[in-house]
């Protein structure tokens, strides 16, 4: 609205270096900073820090040892790698296919173009449960899905693939709407200059549209994946639930309120909220050093 | 955008005003007549299989106090796994009174919120449980593994689905059961019943989290050989699905599953329900209600109920939780608590 960016990407970054340099406390030319700026933080500190401080806290009304002892048991071990390691797949394998996706519904035009561009939106809009028992419903051993699956010997259904199954549904708007605007944005002078320089079309993808849209898919993966991570409702109806087998961390917590275990779970709540920001801190880091690179690169 | 609906709304708010102050006035001296006739909700915080039941006793209540009193009363009921219906109640949801799937919950709540006395048991006859049930086994038609027994169930090849006993009562309920028969089988013993219950448990494929979750993954979804569950969601089951599909296995011996009822004294108290509260109650004990109760595949306590349902519910040797397990606080600590039987059953 005030500066024209020559490029969306380059919106981020200049204000972050801003924000390092300390030059936050200069006037700003737009009126009305102080009051945005007091609503955000009362904001996020009411929806956000206080809720996680709370969580922060809880665990230790049980002491170090049963902090410990909660997070280093096997069961609760198992879980973790179950829940982190599924959303992590799940998030790269959208990867793929919402790249394909979104560039299907950005650079075709085709009759129902708009349609299969609402119907992305359903993951988002599904109640997750309804999501969950209409899987459950097509990949158990009496489903559609479940029989094809189970004449190559595959369960789906109850089973850590059942899992995977739900947590790529639901992550896929994630990747496919992150990438879409970029797709969009995309000017295609680029491309054609690439290829009049004699680039292949193969080239053309990886040399100059992927570098452009590594960003986008970076932190559309990573959506995906928080968003899986912390999955109950659709997970829960496809899971199985067995301990050490199918069992997701925040089944767990929920077993450890039921058992009035309160530290306990929140124990486990914590290990996810921290591991969960490593991870995303990873990503961001990544998608810096990405969104660096493809700068200089794509457009010059 | 926002400067047509801006000024409309104003105008909506306005003249909703005016109609306020102008009805209020009216209303007021009707209301003041009204008060003690004013209609009442009641909310009854049960375990999962119980829908159809209290369906059938909310509407009979509510008929029944109107015709008693003139005033009426909507009881609305809320469904979920036992402990978490009590961890729900713990954590402050209204539950004018609770009808759980064990005492072990609604022991918690007095224990752990101090909403009722802990001698709740023994305010109501029949320690507070207007009806009981059992555990039995639901079998596709046929019964084609013929399972008849407990140890039937440890054939090869044979799957089992029964809910999560950390989160669902009938699931407790069903466990406890399947210990017992091995410890009272000839030769039984604590050693015994604990590998009968680890092999068991090798057997199930998926643990949900209530008991109708697990009717619903072996009856629609066509997961394992035989369910083990309530007698009354196996007689549900069979009527939902068809006779035709399934067939209710009665083991040689079960558990006597003695479902409690109770007042949740603070929150009657502070939304003055008590009376009404205390009447649906009582209301259960009476011979309407026991009838609904056998009707709904629950075992009633009045005999003549009792009687006129007899053939849905052979007579079978039932432990009890007292004798056998010792009650439920000792139950749950040894079975069922972080690190128990049932945690053990699944370490490695």
């Amino acid at each position: 609205m005030t500066a024209g960016y020559a490029h969306p990407l380059e919106r981020p970054l200049p204000r972050r270096n801003a924000l390092l340099r300390g030059r936050w406390r200069e006037r700003s030319v737009l009126p009305g900073f102080p009051l945005a700026l007091g609503i955000t933080l009362a904001w996020l500190g009411a929806i956000v820090v206080i809720p996680l401080t709370a969580l922060a806290l809880r665990p230790w009304d049980a002491g170090l040892g049963g902090v410990w002892a909660t997070l280093t048991s096997p069961r609760v071990l198992a879980s973790l790698r179950l829940s982190f390691g599924l959303s992590a797949l799940a998030a790269l394998l959208n990867l793929p296919l919402g790249l394909t996706v979104a560039w299907t519904l950005e650079r075709y035009a085709f009759p129902g173009r708009r349609l299969l561009d609402a119907l992305v939106d359903l993951p988002f809009a599904l109640p997750t449960a309804v999501a969950g028992i209409a899987l459950t419903a097509l990949s158990a051993p009496n489903g559609p899905l479940g029989q094809l699956a189970a004449r190559v010997g595959l369960k789906i259904a109850y089973t850590p693939l059942g899992i995977f199954v739900a947590l790529v549904f639901i992550g896929l708007p994630f990747v496919v709407r992150q990438a879409q605007p970029v797709l969009a944005e995309f000017d295609r002078e680029v491309e054609e200059a690439a290829s009049t320089l004699g680039a292949t079309s193969a080239q053309r993808f990886w040399q100059v549209m992927l570098p452009a849209l590594a960003p986008a898919l970076t932190s559309g993966a990573s959506l995906a994946f928080a968003r899986a991570v912390g999955e109950y409702g659709s997970v829960i109806f496809i899971a199985g639930n067995m301990p050490m087998q199918s069992e997701i961390a925040p089944l767990l917590i929920v077993t450890k309120l039921e058992e009035f275990d309160y530290a306990g779970a929140a124990a486990i709540g914590l290990a996810m909220v921290v591991i969960s920001l490593a991870a995303l801190a990873v990503v961001n880091a990544l998608q810096a050093v990405l969104a660096a690179r493809s700068r200089p690169g794509a457009t010059t | 955008m926002p400067r047509t609906p801006g000024s409309a709304s104003r105008r909506g708010v306005l003249s909703a005003l005016a109609g306020v102050a102008m009805a209020a006035p009216l209303l007021s001296p009707r209301q003041v007549r009204a008060q003690a006739l004013k209609p009442v909700q009641l909310l009854n915080v049960s375990y999962d299989p119980t829908r159809e039941l209290y369906k059938d006793i909310d509407a009979a209540y509510s008929a029944y106090w109107k015709q008693r009193t003139g005033q009426s009363v909507t009881v609305l009921q809320s469904h979920g796994g036992s402990g978490a219906q009590a961890r729900a109640v713990i954590d402050g949801l209204a539950a004018d009174v609770v009808t759980l799937a064990l005492a072990y919950d609604i022991d918690s709540i007095a224990r752990r919120a101090h909403l009722l006395p802990e001698t709740w048991q023994s305010r109501l006859p029949e320690n507070s449980t207007p009806y009981t049930s059992t555990i039995v086994f639901l079998v596709h038609r046929g019964n084609p593994w013929k399972i008849r027994d407990w140890s039937d169930i440890l054939k090869p090849g044979i799957t089992a689905v029964v809910p999560n006993p950390k989160t669902s009562g009938g699931a407790r309920w069903a466990y406890l059961a399947a210990w017992a028969s091995a410890l009272k089988a000839p030769g039984g013993n604590e050693a015994r019943a604990r590998a009968y219950v680890t092999e068991f448990y090798k057997r199930v494929p998926v643990l949900d989290a209530g008991a109708r979750g697990s009717t619903v993954t072996f009856a629609q979804r066509g997961v394992g050989d035989v369910l083990v569950c309530w007698e009354n969601e196996a007689h549900l089951a069979q009527a939902e699905f068809g006779a035709d599909k399934f067939e209710i296995v009665v083991p040689p011996i079960s558990i006597l599953a003695e479902p409690p009822v109770a007042l949740v004294d603070k929150v009657a108290d502070r939304k003055r329900t008590r009376t009404i509260a205390q009447g649906y109650l009582n209301f259960l004990y009476s011979p309407l209600a026991q009838d609904l109760i056998g009707k709904n595949f629950y075992r009633p306590r009045n005999p003549e109920a009792a009687a006129k349902y007899a053939a849905r519910f052979p007579k079978i040797p039932m432990v009890t939780i007292a004798d056998t397990f010792g009650g439920w606080t000792k139950a749950q600590a040894t079975h069922f608590a972080d690190g128990g039987v049932f945690d053990q059953i699944h370490k490695g």
